[in-house]
């Protein structure tokens, strides 16, 4: 049987639509889009056509939009340009405790003052401490994700954007988690939008940023003449056709998708309450982007969870310290107050079946009672 | 010591103090603390005293 990919937080496996239009793109838009040659000609129109799909979806202009090379770069453009733009202003990045990694780092990198504000136990920041943090004096930016990328609880985000507008303090709405999944046309004022193709099924390798006109944002690197100076060197215009070809896919028929991966969530968080004693299920039941769920079983540890899970069949990620990728716990389950070891972060992707879902569930409580034997507690 | 083992030692030596007194756990894994308050929360016990790399947990019941 093959092996079932439940890690889409990590990165969705290319659309078949985005393969094909990424195969595609270097065909007709290899070239470089600042020539004026044939195959630059192309290569431009390309990318004005993906800078549309991008725009449409976030309710900005195109010239607006820019494509970096990942979220990690585009989070750090956005922090530390608006950190640059804003310094006399002030020294302070507001975030909350559970922004991406990224976005932390280049806050704490930045920001001579950095307040991380507390969410609650599903990971909803404390709205009150957020906006007295921006209403403050000395606040270069702000940043809030629209859902959080592990736990996949929604921020009150337009609430947030309303603030920031009323304090004229720029806000970053970190969209990576929700991009085509939530429709955030309605989002309204933030100035600086970060996501990346790879959660969405189109090529890791794309980044998207985009800079609302009139926000006093500065390019914290040296730039040339590509993309406004925005972002320097020559786009990757296939990969950047893709990645607009695989979020036009989820606003054209995504919908019904999403509807299918949030029963799925309530039939896995139902299931492993059930199933297996002492798991804790993290983030938001309800208010929640609708591929995402975290859950974490006591007294087992990530690493072998995961490469029990690998061996039964099963792809997914883990936030626990114990498991490869790192020596700490996540940051985002430590500030919910989850439990952080024995976790399991799912992803599901735009071809999960519930036959799928259903075998996961039938196949995670022995390997739970498994490693718990091993390890000498029931 | 490696997650989950503190948290597992706390959960078998806990049986041994007395409802109202107070375990101390000395551990340097960096999931000791998070950890440690998410049992407490699933077990009905109390955290204290969080000093990496020294924690006290309560014996609620």
């Amino acid at each position: 049987m093959s092996q079932v990919f439940l890690d889409s937080s990590s990165g969705e496996p290319m659309l078949p639509a985005a393969r094909q239009a990424w195969v595609d793109g270097q065909q007709a838009g290899w070239g470089d889009p600042a020539r004026l040659h044939r195959p630059g000609r192309l290569a431009a129109q390309a990318l004005d056509q993906a800078r549309e799909v991008i725009a449409g979806a976030v309710g900005a202009r195109p010239d607006e939009v820019v494509f970096t090379s990942s979220a990690a770069h585009s989070n750090q453009a956005a922090v530390t340009g608006l950190a640059l733009g804003r310094r006399r202003v002030g020294p302070r990045i507001v975030t909350t405790a559970i922004d991406h990694s990224s976005v932390l780092a280049a806050a704490a990198a930045a920001g001579a003052a950095h307040t991380a504000v507390e969410v609650d136990h599903e990971g909803h920041v404390d709205l009150d401490r957020w906006i007295g943090a921006v209403q403050s004096t000395g606040t270069a930016a702000a940043c809030i994700q629209v859902a959080n990328h592990e736990v996949g609880t929604l921020q009150p985000y337009a609430e947030a954007a309303q603030v920031c507008q009323r304090a004229e303090v720029p806000l970053i709405l970190d969209a990576t988690a929700s991009l085509g999944r939530i429709d955030l046309g309605d989002a309204g004022g933030w100035s600086v939008l970060t996501g990346w193709a790879g959660a969405f099924g189109g090529p890791a390798s794309v980044g998207i940023l985009v800079i609302k006109r009139n926000t006093r944002w500065r390019a914290p690197y040296p730039t040339d003449d590509y993309q406004g100076g925005r972002w320097p060197g020559v786009p990757d215009v296939p990969a950047i056709y893709a990645a607009a070809v695989a979020l036009d896919s989820w606003l054209r028929s995504g919908h019904a998708v999403g509807k299918r991966q949030r029963d799925l969530i309530d039939q896995l968080r139902a299931g492993i309450a059930q199933r297996v004693p002492d798991a804790d299920v993290a983030g938001d039941p309800v208010h929640r982007v609708p591929h995402l769920l975290t859950f974490s079983v006591l007294y087992v540890d990530g690493e072998t969870l995961t490469l029990e899970l690998d061996k039964a069949g099963f792809a997914v990620a883990s936030g626990s310290a114990c498991s490869a990728s790192s020596e700490h716990p996540s940051h985002v389950l430590a500030a919910m107050g989850a439990l952080t070891h024995g976790n399991v972060r799912i992803g599901l992707t735009w071809s999960t079946t519930a036959a799928e879902i259903e075998r996961f569930l039938q196949v995670l409580p022995p390997v739970v009672a498994g490693i718990r034997a091993t390890l000498g507690v029931s | 010591m490696k997650c989950p083992r503190p948290i597992i030692e706390v959960a078998r030596r806990i049986p041994e103090v007395s409802i109202g007194a107070v375990l101390e756990l000395l551990a340097d894994d960096p999931a000791a603390g998070p950890d440690l308050t998410a049992w407490c929360r699933m077990r009905g016990q109390t955290l204290v005293a969080a000093d990496p790399p020294r924690f006290l947990v309560r014996r609620e019941l």
